[in-house]
């Protein structure tokens, strides 16, 4: 009896059977300590090396393991379901990745991915900057030519993995007077002269992260390290950004899993008035509701996904649906995950508290829920 | 000179499903979600650890079940094991140890081997005498029950934890060789390794390629019978008593009633 | 009467408890008679006979401490074609499978491990077992050949029943196999302390109701050879190190037994251990939470009946 093609087939239960076990046993169990201890976590990034999850979709001549986007998606949304800064290491790669896949050279792709591939390089992604965040065409970091060098100089802020990664991509400003279409993307390494970093932002959540900015103080690179053609940077960003977003999707979504978990096993143990939780309805329906959330909110992501491994027309909205559904969801379910356990829910001894923290940066970063409303409503009014 | 690897694997009910006896007193294998036997992914991963010290190895992952069976198999070879043989045959149901290891031994010999690397027991018959009578009826030497093994020049060494003493044995090859769960710790399966899992040949036998007749395997040709299964009852409300002088006699006697002391 | 064939597990001549729990069982069956193979056989005979024995069959060579398991195999089948008995019943451990499961094949017979009961039937002994976790219990028997049965531990009492036990000698010529796997070296076993907590068949915890004082609690485990687990309160407090915490942010465990002493039993604990098969729990207060888990609850102070109860323990393993 074949299945209908709306259904996963079995290879997907595997990925996924695959990444909950070293999620489960290896990253669970040391999730409160890495949100307590806060930092990059070198111990979570060290086992997901190990067990070839840290950048899954990396295409295989480079070394990594060739999966799809659904099959990456259900890599992140896994780690994150147990440790959503674990998480983190791929999305930050995720970021890095694609604009390599998008616009590097032969020779730019063969010299960064397989380091990546092998565990031994971290990416990140560095675009916005104190007074760009939304208005990311307003950046200011410049980069000038020098001979066949660019000197880069400027400030990007909240740049995940800053510190740890070897590599970053960043975007600045070719062409001061060209707007949107002065900007270009380059790869920085991290032991480039000129590069120094911040002190760690001290956030509400995702602690297990660690997140600076990043500082160019003439900072010279060779030119073949512009990434993409001059003055296309901007297209890079927004090209990239539709493949990413179904990673932070899942990270959202994973996160969103994990609160429902814990908020049901919870209301079945936890009794009051004579009998368990879970038997009132007003429990149930909350339940309901959560769950029901959270499947939508997988539908779209896995939908997003197979259009970005399809590099379809309609990936730009779906993206963008999928990042804004699933993080707004994770909001919703993590906060009624605290609801549910109560007391105990608002303590750091149960993982409640530590999801609902986590859940709110996916409505921000990675452009904010608004910002992906308007893009959604671009391509809707596009259409038409 | 190559080195040719069989693991023996089973495919086992899932440890949380619900386990029960079907009419014919067999284990109801239906609607249960089964994997590899836990003890059997020790044996696995020897085999790969010992494949990857030389270049010469070849690991070949073996089975005898239901068609649900090949995903035990499929699990191997996500692990990094070579190719896999699935014998495969309704005869087969009902099949006790002398049964199972008689067609587990003629694939073996089928397949062609210098070391038969199976666990220690199965995570649900728990007999753990398939490897020894592997041995008796492939006529080889038995290593068994190892918490360390290594292969060279022909020789497998290894170290077995008994009970009263710790042995280091020796045997030419071919042998047959069973790991327990202090071996090390079986790896996860990648990515990588489920998508070049797809890519490599499983091997389908039935009772005929093996040349055993159906009077000698299944639930007929079995040298044991079980007459009856009794399901033990549910966990009940406990007891709870008070302490009068004798409580801790008292909580002896039922721990003696659970064949705990 | 049938004869009974009894493998004799013993170490230089000290039989051990499980061979004498075998005669308890083969003497419902037929008329016990033992095999003892290897250094120090000859002395297992005025104790087998105490139990039931009427003959015990001895052989010692070199090959029994040399080579792994079959020249033991050679021994058992040169006596039951010397003695050709109604069953076959050997003792724990693994390697009495081995030899049993290696023997069952050479005979032809089928065979039944791991019996936690046994009892004579119309059609030959009829074997208990134990299925799914406990879950399930199973009579069996050999339909082919002799029955050959594997018996676990504490499956029956010791008793005492004076027989003849006559030594006889047994002649054995090894099979060319018998060599095939040798002993390089043998270390006796020491005993390794405790075993680890997430694994061990038996965990006995303890918690705020210890007051800092473990002691009676771990002479508990080792009468059980039990691992020992600690409530958050009692880490908390520096009682027991953090790697022995049971609970939500400490370990998850399972065991076959988990006896609960002085803890109250709260969600935070729980949810570490309540998945475990039986659950013991002794605590003063009748309504700690923990007495809802258990199969068996004691109320009363545990620095009585825990010592009271570890002093039966060891009574009763002798």
């Amino acid at each position: 009896m074949t299945s209908t093609p709306y259904l996963l087939p079995p290879m997907y239960d595997e990925f996924r059977a695959v990444a909950r076990t070293v999620a489960e046993k290896e990253l669970g169990p040391r999730a409160a300590e890495v949100d307590e201890r806060g930092g990059f976590p070198h111990d979570n990034y060290a086992t997901l090396v190990a067990a070839g999850l840290h950048a899954p979709g990396i295409p295989e001549e480079y070394g990594g393991d060739g999966v799809d986007a659904i099959a990456a998606a259900i890599a992140v949304e896994e780690v994150a379901r147990v440790c959503a800064s674990s998480s983190t290491v791929q999305t930050s790669n995720k970021l890095g990745v694609v604009p390599l896949l998008l616009a590097g050279t032969a020779e730019q792709r063969q010299r960064y991915l397989p380091e990546v591939a092998a565990g031994e390089a971290l990416l990140a992604y560095a675009i916005s900057e104190r007074e760009a965040g939304s208005d990311v065409a307003a950046m200011r970091c410049r980069a000038v030519a020098d001979g066949d060098d660019w000197v880069l100089d400027g400030v990007k802020t909240w740049i995940t993995s800053a510190g740890v990664a070897r590599y970053l991509i960043v975007f600045a400003v070719t062409d001061p007077e060209a707007g949107s279409r002065g900007i270009s993307a380059f790869v920085v390494h991290a032991d480039d002269a000129g590069i120094s970093y911040g002190e760690p932002e001290r956030k509400m959540g995702l602690k297990g992260s660690v997140t600076r900015e990043v500082y160019f103080d003439d900072c010279r690179i060779p030119g073949d390290r512009l990434l993409g053609e001059r003055g296309k940077g901007m297209r890079l960003a927004l090209g990239t950004l539709d493949h990413t977003r179904v990673s932070v999707g899942a990270q959202a979504l994973g996160i969103a899993q994990g609160a429902l978990d814990a908020a049901v096993d919870y209301v079945r143990e936890r009794r009051q008035f004579g009998r368990a939780v879970a038997e009132f309805q007003g429990v149930q329906f909350m339940l309901a509701d959560m769950a029901t959330k959270v499947e939508s909110a997988r539908q779209m992501v896995y939908a997003a996904g197979a259009r970005s491994h399809a590099r379809s027309a309609d990936l730009t909205y779906f993206g963008a649906a999928a990042k804004c559904l699933a993080s707004d969801v994770a909001m919703a379910v993590t906060t009624d995950a605290v609801q549910l356990l109560g007391g105990y829910g608002y303590t750091k001894d149960f993982p409640v508290e530590r999801m609902m923290r986590d859940a709110k940066i996916t409505q921000i970063y990675e452009g904010t829920n608004q910002i992906q409303r308007i893009v959604m409503a671009r391509q809707l009014l596009r259409t038409r | 000179m190559a080195l040719r690897i069989v693991v023996c694997v089973k495919y086992v009910p899932g440890a949380t499903g619900d386990r029960r006896f079907a009419d014919d007193l067999t284990v109801d294998r239906d609607d249960v979600d089964g994997l590899l036997s836990e003890l059997d992914e020790y044996a696995v991963e020897q085999a790969l650890q010992i494949a990857e010290a030389r270049d010469d190895a070849e690991v070949t992952v073996l089975t005898v079940g239901p068609e649900d069976a090949e995903d035990a198999l499929r699990k191997a070879l996500s692990m990094g094991a070579d190719k896999a043989v699935h014998v495969e045959d309704d005869d087969l149901h009902g099949s006790d140890v002398m049964g199972t290891s008689l067609v587990l031994a003629k694939a073996i010999e089928k397949t062609g081997y210098d070391l038969v690397i199976a666990g220690m027991a199965s995570t649900d018959g728990a007999a753990g005498v398939v490897p020894a009578l592997l041995a008796e009826r492939l006529g080889v030497p038995q290593v068994t029950l190892l918490s360390e093994v290594s292969v060279g020049d022909g020789v497998v060494r290894g170290r077995r934890d008994g009970d009263a003493a710790t042995e280091q044995l020796e045997a030419s090859l071919p042998a047959v060789v069973s790991v327990t769960d202090q071996s090390g710790e079986a790896r996860y399966p990648s990515f990588m390794g489920i998508m070049a899992a797809k890519k490599k040949p499983v091997e389908s036998l039935d009772l005929d390629d093996l040349d055993i007749e159906a009077e000698e395997v299944g639930l007929e040709g079995a040298w044991t019978k079980v007459d009856e299964a009794a399901e033990r009852p549910a966990r009940t409300a406990g007891t709870v008593v008070t302490d009068e002088g004798a409580g801790g006699k008292e909580l002896a006697e039922f721990l003696a009633g659970q064949k705990f002391v | 009467m049938a004869e009974v064939l009894v493998y004799v597990d013993h170490v230089d001549g000290a039989v051990r408890k499980p061979t004498l729990e075998l005669l308890t069982l083969a003497r419902r069956i037929g008329e016990p008679v033992a095999v003892a193979l290897g250094a120090g056989a000859a002395d297992t005979a005025a104790e087998l006979a105490e139990h039931g024995a009427t003959r015990v069959l001895t052989a010692d060579a070199p090959e029994f401490a040399d080579y792994l398991v079959v020249p033991k195999v050679d021994a058992l089948q040169a006596a039951y074609e010397a003695v050709q008995p109604a069953a076959v019943l050997v003792p724990p451990p693994a390697e009495g499978k081995e030899i049993a499961a290696r023997l069952a094949v050479r005979i032809k017979s089928g065979i039944i491990t791991d019996a936690v009961d046994l009892e004579a039937g119309e059609e030959g002994p009829v074997a208990t077992q134990s299925a799914f976790a406990a879950s399930y219990t199973t009579k069996s028997r050999i339909t082919q050949g002799t029955p050959v049965i594997t018996v676990k531990p504490n499956s029956a009492a010791v008793e005492a029943a004076p027989a003849a036990g006559a030594v006889e000698a047994l002649s054995v010529s090894f099979s060319p196999g018998a060599t095939g796997t040798k002993v390089t070296a043998r270390t006796p076993r020491e005993s390794s302390g405790r075993p680890e907590l997430t694994e061990a068949a038996i965990v006995v915890s303890a918690g705020r109701g210890v007051n800092g004082d473990f002691a009676v609690v771990e002479a508990l485990a080792d009468s059980l050879g039990a691992a020992v687990g600690a409530s958050r309160a009692a880490v908390d407090a520096g009682w027991y190190p953090h790697a022995h915490q049971v609970g939500q942010t400490g370990k998850s465990v399972s065991p076959q037994l988990y006896i609960a002493s002085g803890i109250s039993g709260a969600i935070q604990h729980r949810a570490g251990m309540q998945t475990s098969k039986t659950i013991v729990a002794i605590n003063k207060d009748a309504e700690a939470p923990i007495f809802d888990l258990v199969d068996y609850g004691v109320v009363g102070d545990l620095f009585e009946v825990v010592p009271q109860l570890t002093e039966e323990i060891n009574t009763r393993k002798g």
